[in-house]
């Protein structure tokens, strides 16, 4: 260890040391002394901050252990500027926070004021090995090629590359049942269901969250609901996800049937109300910003906008297809009802859609 | 969603289903209307209430709406837009339009409650729309509050944020910010569908779930902000911001200060 | 060293028991006074590790008691807007961690903002490296590395975000998976594989769980410790300055004062970081609700590292075609995939690219001023600038609503000006470089322009210019003019053709794009005589400064010779001055 050990003062460069530390001051700096050189008082002063900062800091840990006894999770306090805050994870973060930033900051102003300021030089070496040690590997790699004959045996080299280059395969190949499909998707391709919906001839229309059937007189014009169909909780409930509910969810909209300028299907509304997927045909975003005066659908996350007044065509932004449209009309009991499933898939494009 | 199955076979929502099934029979807007038990009273309002409106209007909203509401180019007609309407727009300030825009902004209100009931009261007596809402319908009070939040996400927050904070939309409109909608203004925008906003009938919206969402847009309004400074709950784009000015001028500060000779 | 104490002799004892067994003391024995320069901009680097050891620790935390499950369960915690939800295993844990665990929400915070700043300050010191030309030899490896931690660091916020399976995280996992099944000809079958089945399936969290904590923070801390050992190894370069050359490091060793410095400034980072995640919120997923796929919030936004991809998903204009049947969306592929690809590509290239046109096979410890490579500089801000400007399409919705603005001109704007911006930045920062050149020219030939203008004896009027100071000399004159590759030959002396005439003719046209501009730096000889007639100048000042000092007005208006009282002309001065004492 002696030989490591630096030397005290800032004058160390001076002396023949420094040239056994692999150092020496850069000779053509002048060193301004600082205050804590030349006063000791001032040295002093700054070893009592230092040590003030560590202290303060042990206060700080012995106040976050009180804080986080003490303070009620739930409970808030009103800190000005802040507003009304959770109490134990400001109280926490402050007293934490300080603790920890007081350390950093005593150990910095501890190197800035107390330790020696006197830059050193060192001398950098060539990244490139010497010549001989290239040599010497150079040849330990030709005698390594010429023992092992990988040169001479061709047939076991190129075998060897062969069952190398096939290693892999296991590896990729167990990946194909990352997905495995469910009974009710037995035999059927990812295009395949990405095609279908829950949505069927007579498939009862309810609000969602709500939960209620809709008959046509309860939506207004200029009204909006988002809607599922009516079996889908319990669709949910035996398959245990919600991946019918992000291809079936429809948003219902009903405008005055002489605003609708064109329409994905003749008659495809019933007096005026229009029901369309509610997942945005660009990457997939729910969207139901409907503007009732525009009958523009906006999307929240890359803002296409779609007309539902003209068959939900794209009128800005980045998707590319229209917005697929719901045939609907009305059960016997004069609730709303989808007529057929969705006639183009719903969501965002895929290779194999067409 | 067990949760909310069972929601659906209170009895209270059944009730709202049967009020629903009722405002069938009068047909188009009479029926949205009728759903209204006070529609009747306001929609007559008094004689004297209804000259005052009358007068109020001619003054302040007939040059954009028509001498007799009628609508012109620069204002739609008001008749059988209800007195609900009337009272969300004047109420809020956004009517009268201080200037054309892409939409009318909130702003100071310069009339008092009498005059804005008589305002409602003489639009309403022009054609049947929806009426101010009771106290009982505001009454939020035995409301389900995470309910109604589960139906501000489904039906609110795609314009108005999940926060409340308001959004944008296409032409530089906007769903405007929540944080100062009183319970009225908030039930009289479901039933109305002011400017862009559609309108949550309480056929599809039920009184029940129109004072859930009051309740959660009301805890919005209040709750502390349980992490610390809220950023103004934009999302990643105000923490973002954040973390380019605020954070990094300290850390940069901290290692400024390191780099810095001392004297 | 007069006395040992006995800490000291027993840190000898096991320095000494560890060296008999691993040989450390060699290793010591030259590390410990080992030399590192002292800059602010050294310490961004710092600030990433240091972040990423914070986030390493609380997430270890976290782990403790998030659930990665996507199993539906009913909410019985403390908080109530969300009492009675039915919602997934993983939001609920992350709730319980914000709302039912001490300090739970703490962590969560200081976890989610570390990894902010993580991602920052390595995108900050890549600046710094890319600025100052200090990934050119014997750093490019390094820069690579760096790069690939980049993206690394990205992958781990995206999938560190989507995990609490809120609405917001929600939203931007259905778009991804939107993203991924945009793949040309693999789309679908990608997105079942990763999804199991359909979106949002009931797998993905434990899957992305395991990514998130193992995978990708192995890779890094790997990456890490080598991008580490290469500093050390390769020692770091240093900022031009006196006393400093190609072959030396100036600064201070090790031990003591940069593992005080470096050290403490670990434990400032950690506390800015402890403090930033006790008073400032982040993420507050119990707003968001519980992810459903058919919800939505609008301002959803990435974190502002995923900013800029969201930005070029909507700036992007709607293309799509179909071909034999086969569908191909441009408008998701080109900005979610192919634009990223480029992008990473293009930057983890540089180093070699620039090589190749500079034909520069120096090893360069000095670093670069900015100014003094003015078409990496200018390919520098351009890059940034293009990034803004996909930024602020991620965000033109919150721009919107806050400058009452309209998102379908902010749009139309900024898919002009992602192509115009860029190279506008380019010329502009170029010619800015090229003007500092300049300017550094004109102080070594004449020194500083003190502002002063002097009325000699003889009624001359000279403006007073004062010699560089040794700091200022040495960092000007670090410029190195490097010459552009000769154009090549057509056919050699022999006339016989030469094959790769095309390449190296354009390795020589890009050459003289790159050095040509250059404003070449005066001769030793002429520097030397400008700094000598600037001291000439000041020497010719000097009284005046004795005179100065003991004005307080004329020492705050360096320009300004007379004020009422004064005297006229400075011998006048000289005079009274002389006469008064």
């Amino acid at each position: 260890m002696t030989d490591i050990t630096p030397q005290e003062g800032h004058d160390q460069g001076h002396g023949s040391a420094p040239a056994k530390l692999g150092y020496s001051p850069v000779a053509d700096i002048p060193h301004k002394p600082r205050l804590t050189d030349t006063d000791p008082k001032a040295a002093r002063r700054a070893e009592r901050q230092v040590a003030t900062m560590f202290l303060l800091s042990m206060l700080l840990i012995v106040l976050f252990v009180v804080a986080y006894v003490t303070i009620d999770p739930s409970s808030t306090v009103y800190i000005p500027v802040f507003g009304d805050v959770g109490a134990s994870n400001f109280a926490l973060g402050l007293t934490m926070g300080g603790a920890v930033f007081l350390i950093g900051a005593g150990a910095i102003q501890w190197a800035k004021k107390l330790m020696p300021d006197v830059e050193v030089v060192q001398q950098r070496h060539d990244m490139q090995s010497p010549r001989r040690a290239t040599a010497e590997a150079a040849a330990n790699y030709e005698r390594g090629k010429e023992e092992s004959g990988f040169a001479r045996f061709t047939l076991i080299r190129r075998t060897l590359i062969g069952a190398l280059v096939l290693f892999p395969i296991p590896l990729v190949v167990v990946l194909r049942d990352l997905w495995t499909a469910s009974p009710a998707e037995a035999g059927k391709s990812p295009a395949d269901l990405l095609s279908e919906t829950l949505w069927t001839k007579g498939s009862r229309i309810v609000s969602d969250g709500t939960y209620l059937p809709v008959k046509p007189a309860d939506l207004p014009v200029g009204g909006l609901v988002s809607a599922v169909p009516a079996d889908l909780q319990e669709v949910e409930e035996a398959e245990g996800n919600l991946n019918a509910r992000t291809k079936a969810a429809i948003i219902l909209v009903r405008m005055d049937p002489e605003e609708i300028r064109s329409q994905q299907g003749e008659g495809w509304d019933y007096q005026g109300i229009l029901a369309y997927s509610k997942i945005c045909t660009h990457v997939g975003c729910p969207i139901a910003l409907y503007e009732q005066r525009t009958h523009h659908l906006l999307c929240p996350c890359h803002q296409s906008t779609f007309d539902l007044a003209d068959s939900g065509n794209v009128v800005f932004g980045p998707a590319a297809r229209r917005m697929p449209q719901l045939q609907i009309g009305v059960d016997e009991e004069g609730y709303l009802v989808a007529m057929n499933d969705f006639q183009e898939p719903v969501g965002p494009s895929f290779w194999e859609r067409g | 969603m067990k949760f909310l199955a069972a929601r659906r076979r209170s009895p209270l929502v059944a009730s709202a289903l049967l009020v629903g099934a009722l405002a069938v029979v009068g047909g188009g807007y009479a029926a949205i209307a009728s759903v209204q038990p006070a529609s009747a009273a306001l929609a007559v309002g008094t004689e004297t209430q209804i000259d005052k409106g009358q007068k109020l209007f001619l003054e302040g909203c007939s040059s954009c709406h028509g001498l007799q509401a009628q609508g012109t180019e620069t204002g739609p007609t008001l008749i059988g837009v209800g007195a609900a309407a009337v009272s969300f727009q004047v109420s809020t300030g956004r009517m009268p339009l201080a200037a054309p825009g892409a939409q009318a902004p909130r702003k100071d209100n310069p009339y008092s409650e009498e005059d804005i009931a008589a305002m409602a009261a003489y639009v309403a007596s022009l054609g049947p729309g929806p009426a101010i809402p009771t106290a009982e319908q505001l009454d939020y009070s035995n409301a389900d509050m995470p309910y109604g939040g589960e139906l501000f996400r489904i039906n609110c927050s795609q314009c108005h944020q999940a926060a409340g904070q308001g959004g944008a939309l296409t032409q530089g409109k906007y769903a405007p910010n929540l944080m100062e909608a009183t319970p009225q203004v908030i039930y009289e925008a479901m039933l109305t569908g002011p400017q862009s906003m559609p309108v949550f009938s309480d056929a599809t919206l039920p009184t029940k779930d129109k004072q859930a969402i009051i309740a959660y847009i009301r805890h919005l309004q209040e709750a502390p902000s349980q992490g610390g400074l809220s950023l103004g709950k934009f999302g990643p784009v105000t923490e973002g911001v954040f973390l380019a000015t605020a954070i990094f001028a300290a850390l940069i500060g901290a290692a400024v200060w390191i780099g810095i000779k001392s004297r | 060293m007069t006395t040992t104490s006995p800490v000291e002799k027993a840190g000898g004892a096991t320095a000494t028991y560890v060296d008999q067994r691993i040989g450390s003391n060699k290793f010591l024995s030259r590390n410990l006074g080992k030399v590192f320069p002292d800059h602010w901009s050294f310490m961004l680097g710092e600030i990433a590790l240091y972040s990423f050891i914070v986030v390493l620790l609380t997430g270890v935390f976290l782990t403790l008691w998030f659930k990665p499950s996507m199993a539906e369960v009913v909410y019985d915690g403390s908080y109530v807007p969300l009492k009675g939800i039915t919602m997934s295993q993983a939001y609920q844990s992350t709730l319980d961690i914000s709302f039912d665990v001490r300090g739970g929400l703490l962590l969560r915070q200081m976890h989610h903002w570390g990894a902010l700043i993580f991602i920052a300050a390595m995108a900050v010191h890549m600046f710094r490296v890319f600025f100052t030309g200090a990934f050119r030899k014997p750093r490019e490896f390094n820069w690579l590395i760096g790069v690939v931690l980049t993206t690394l660091g990205l992958l781990a916020g995206f999938s560190g975000y989507s995990l609490p399976d809120d609405l917001l995280s929600g939203t931007g996992l259905q778009i991804a998976r939107g993203i991924v099944q945009a793949i040309p000809v693999v789309g679908t079958w990608a997105a079942f594989l990763l999804f199991d089945g359909e979106f949002p399936g009931t797998e993905f969290i434990s899957r992305l769980y395991g990514v998130h904590i193992l995978l990708i923070p192995g890779l890094i801390l790997a990456l890490v410790t080598v991008h580490l050992m290469l500093v050390w190894t390769q020692k770091h370069t240093q900022f031009p300055g006196p006393g400093r050359t190609n072959d030396n490091v100036v600064g201070y060793p090790l031990l003591p004062i940069y593992m005080a410095k470096a050290g403490g400034f670990f434990f400032v980072v950690f506390g800015i970081i402890a403090l930033v995640g006790g008073l400032v919120t982040i993420n507050p997923i119990w707003i968001f609700g519980p992810f459903t796929p058919d919800q939505v919030s609008a301002g959803s936004q990435p974190d502002w590292y995923i900013g800029f991809l969201d930005g070029a998903l909507r700036i992007m204009p709607n293309w799509e075609t179909v071909i034999f049947g086969w569908t191909i969306s441009w408008n998701i592929f080109i900005p979610a995939l192919i634009m990223p690809g480029v992008l990473f590509t293009a930057l983890g290239l540089y180093p070699f690219i620039e090589a190749w046109v500079t034909g520069d096979k120096r090893e360069h410890n000095i670093l670069d001023r900015p100014r003094n490579a003015p078409v990496r500089t200018g390919l520098g801000m351009m890059a940034i600038s293009f990034y803004v400007m996909l930024w602020i399409g991620g965000a033109n919705d919150i721009i919107a609503t806050a400058f009452d603005l309209s998102i379908n001109s902010i749009t139309l704007f900024l898919r002009a000006a992602i192509f115009i911006v860029p190279p506008i930045v380019f010329i502009v920062t170029r010619r800015t470089c090229l003007g500092l050149q300049r300017r550094d020219r004109e102080k070594l030939l004449h020194g500083y322009e003190s502002g002063r203008i002097l009325r000699l004896p003889h009624g001359e009027f000279i403006e007073v210019h004062q010699p560089l100071s040794q700091k200022d000399l040495a960092v000007i004159t670090s410029k190195v003019d490097h010459e552009p590759l000769p154009a090549p030959d057509k056919a050699d002396a022999d006339g016989v053709r030469n094959k790769k005439y095309r390449s190296q003719s354009l390795r020589h046209k890009l050459s003289v794009f790159f050095y040509g501009a250059n404003v070449p730096k005066p001769s030793a000889a002429e520097i030397e005589a400008g700094q000598h007639h600037a001291a000439h100048s000041a020497e010719i000042e000097a009284p005046l400064h004795d005179y100065e000092d003991a004005d307080e007005f004329r020492r705050a208006h360096g320009g300004v010779l007379h004020h009422p009282g004064m005297a006229e002309t400075n011998i006048e001065q000289q005079a009274e001055e002389h006469s008064g004492h």
